[in-house]
């Protein structure tokens, strides 16, 4: 299933279940109301969708379920705007638009047979869940999978019942942080780059994928490239505001690729092939 | 294409033909209210203005300043208040229409739109319903105006590429020449009288105008030149003058940027797109707080990268800029992007 012909017009959804992650982050799990469209809609990982809150508008966000769990469309949404406000204000049955799926995807086909590391920061979590849990379900296609993940606070981790359950894996490597030391953290405490160079990944056979805040992906491929990791091992997927969703209405353009429409996923060595305006 | 078939039409007949083109469909005209040429619905009483290029560019005919996309209402469940159903209904609306007194500029803007709207993996219908339904009557410029730089981006002021019909003023009248199968209909309807007598003087007319026009840049080279000067301070310093008012970009035929918000009054509403512009501090605006685009430094260079480098870039050499000058017209703090262009290739060179 694709966009309807008018690629403007929402399917509407009905949100059938809300889990607050974080003080400020709430996932929303969301089924069309047309049959025909729940059971026919096909997205893939790391694809976006367009969320409408008819009379307050549109925002664009990833689609954090995996293609492989086709019963609900998650997206977590960080309050920060007027529209993200307002999606915090829906309760379980409300309506909303979706328009999805839009933009490219995980090159999850390339990485068959490779070991995978995760590096994300935040609700940067939420693309690489879609992936993380695709490659559960499809373990044996991939070799050794580590996360390494990180938050301001031990609150600000977000998908706390995914990590309590990824911890408990032994085909699975999670390594968690957070900023400083917290009362009753026992895990890794330090900024995700510089846990980054203790974990110390050796490149070979390696892809690894990277989101977060802006800052933290910057220190993340510096310190991948001191590791060297090669250009074309390193994917990262990223945020700009958005509108249209199709590549038209010209504001999330880098150079000549529209990151709605040509991204959201690039390799670092694509990054590199346009202007540096991040 | 189609054979180029001809008509004249004497010059106190005119007014007859604008008013029969009025008659079956929607008809655009330039008018001049005070000071400013727009183009507006014909009605009768309306007087149309050929003289001079219009001050905004035909754009609005097929892609308006605002238009709506779809309607919405919110119903409540009679059976439970709390719970609530969206409704939405689409407004597609495309009437036949005609525009007449476009300028070759204008028309070659539609081309521009056209790879971008029209682009096969998801066609925006809005445009694409409007844009079948259109047919563009253009004017040869036989005198144009010193900020016009048409033949610097490939077109010329008898350009016909984009029109339908190419109408070009002669001295008892107008001569008038099909371009395509739609404008051939369409003059077949209006009964008008044979051209072929008038042939030579409007090719002299065009050959004419052609000469009064110099171009002023090469545009050879300028996208990787743009690309060159992408982290310097080259656009800082020319553009120290730029007000980020986005006029520039609100006249230009080919500046398609919009922006889609929903206005509500009680429990319906509708989802609106309206024109943006690239040249403000909020369209790039992140929820998050950051800004790619943060100066108008940044926010120019993304204008011109996007004419003159990535579109072409992304649309088989293309230029996004069809060298009608309004930018530089209208523009309240004087900047030219001739200068702009020449300036930049000069410091290109420099820095090589």
């Amino acid at each position: 299933m694709n966009l309807p012909k008018n690629p403007y017009l929402p399917y509407l959804a009905t949100v059938t279940k809300i889990i607050d992650e974080t003080p400020n982050i709430k996932s929303f799990q969301v089924v069309f109301n047309d049959k025909k469209v729940q059971k026919e809609f096909s997205f893939e990982p790391g694809q976006v969708g367009q969320l409408s809150v008819f009379g307050v508008g549109e925002s664009t966000f990833v689609i954090n379920s995996p293609p492989t769990r086709k019963e609900y469309l998650q997206f977590s949404v960080m309050k920060v705007g007027e529209v993200t406000s307002q999606l915090h204000r829906l309760s379980e049955g409300d309506v909303i638009g979706v328009r999805a799926p839009l933009g490219n995807w995980f090159p999850y086909d390339k990485m068959k047979g490779k070991d995978i590391l995760f590096i994300g920061g935040g609700i940067g979590l939420a693309p690489l869940r879609t992936l993380i849990l695709f490659m559960l379900d499809n373990r044996k296609d991939y070799g050794d999978i580590s996360i390494i993940y990180g938050a301001r606070t031990p609150d600000d981790l977000c998908y706390k019942d995914d990590l309590k359950e990824w911890e408990k894996r032994d085909d699975l490597n999670l390594v968690l942080t957070v900023d400083k030391e917290f009362p009753n953290w026992e895990k890794r405490v330090g900024f995700v780059p510089a846990v980054l160079k203790e974990e110390n990944p050796s490149p070979e056979g390696k892809v690894a994928i990277t989101c977060g805040p802006p800052i933290m992906i910057k220190f993340v491929l510096e310190a991948l490239s001191e590791m060297k990791f090669d250009d074309t091992q390193i994917i990262t997927t990223l945020e700009r505001r958005m509108k249209c969703g199709i590549g038209i209405c010209g504001r999330c353009n880098i150079g000549s690729k529209y990151v709605c429409d040509d991204g959201p996923v690039f390799t670092l060595s694509e990054l590199k092939e346009l202007p540096s305006e991040l | 294409m189609v054979m180029s078939m001809s008509w004249f039409i004497p010059e106190n007949e005119f007014d007859i033909f604008v008013k029969n083109l009025s008659k079956k469909r929607r008809l655009f005209v330039p008018v001049k209210e005070n000071s400013i040429v727009r183009f507006v619905e014909f009605k009768d009483g309306i007087k149309p203005y050929f003289e001079k290029q219009a001050t905004s560019s035909a754009k609005n005919t097929i892609f308006p300043q605002t238009e709506t996309l779809f309607r919405f209402e919110y119903k409540k469940d009679p059976k439970d208040l709390k719970k609530f159903s969206v409704e939405i209904s689409e407004t597609i609306e495309a009437p036949e229409t005609v525009v007449l007194g476009t300028r070759p500029c204008d028309a070659r803007g539609f081309l521009v739109f056209d790879k971008v709207f029209l682009n096969p993996k998801h066609p925006d219908i809005y445009y694409q319903n409007r844009r079948e339904k259109s047919l563009f009557i253009t004017m040869t410029c036989t005198d144009p105006e010193p900020t016009c730089f048409c033949k610097a981006v490939g077109s010329s002021p008898a350009d016909s590429l984009g029109s339908d019909i190419l109408i070009t003023k002669v001295k008892d009248g107008f001569f008038v020449e099909t371009i395509t199968e739609k404008g051939e209909k369409l003059l077949n309807e209006l009964n008008l009288k044979d051209g072929d007598a008038y042939s030579k003087e409007a090719e002299k007319v065009k050959d004419e105008a052609n000469e009064k026009l110099e171009s002023p840049f090469d545009t050879k080279g300028l996208s990787t030149d743009i690309l060159k000067l992408f982290n310097t301070n080259f656009w800082e310093k020319e553009l120290a003058h730029c007000l980020s008012c986005g006029v520039c970009t609100y006249l230009c035929p080919t500046c398609y940027c919009f922006n889609i918000t929903d206005e509500t009054s009680d429990s319906e509403g509708e989802r609106i797109r309206t024109w943006d512009a690239c040249m403000f501090f909020h369209f790039t605006l992140e929820g998050s707080g950051h800004n790619p685009r943060p100066t108008k430094a940044e926010r120019f260079r993304n204008r011109v990268g996007h004419k003159f480098s990535y579109f072409p870039d992304k649309y088989d050499g293309m230029i996004a800029c069809c060298g009608c000058g309004r930018c530089i017209k209208s523009c309240p703090a004087s900047v030219d992007i001739r200068k702009v262009i020449i300036d930049l290739k000069e410091a290109a060179n420099e820095s090589a």
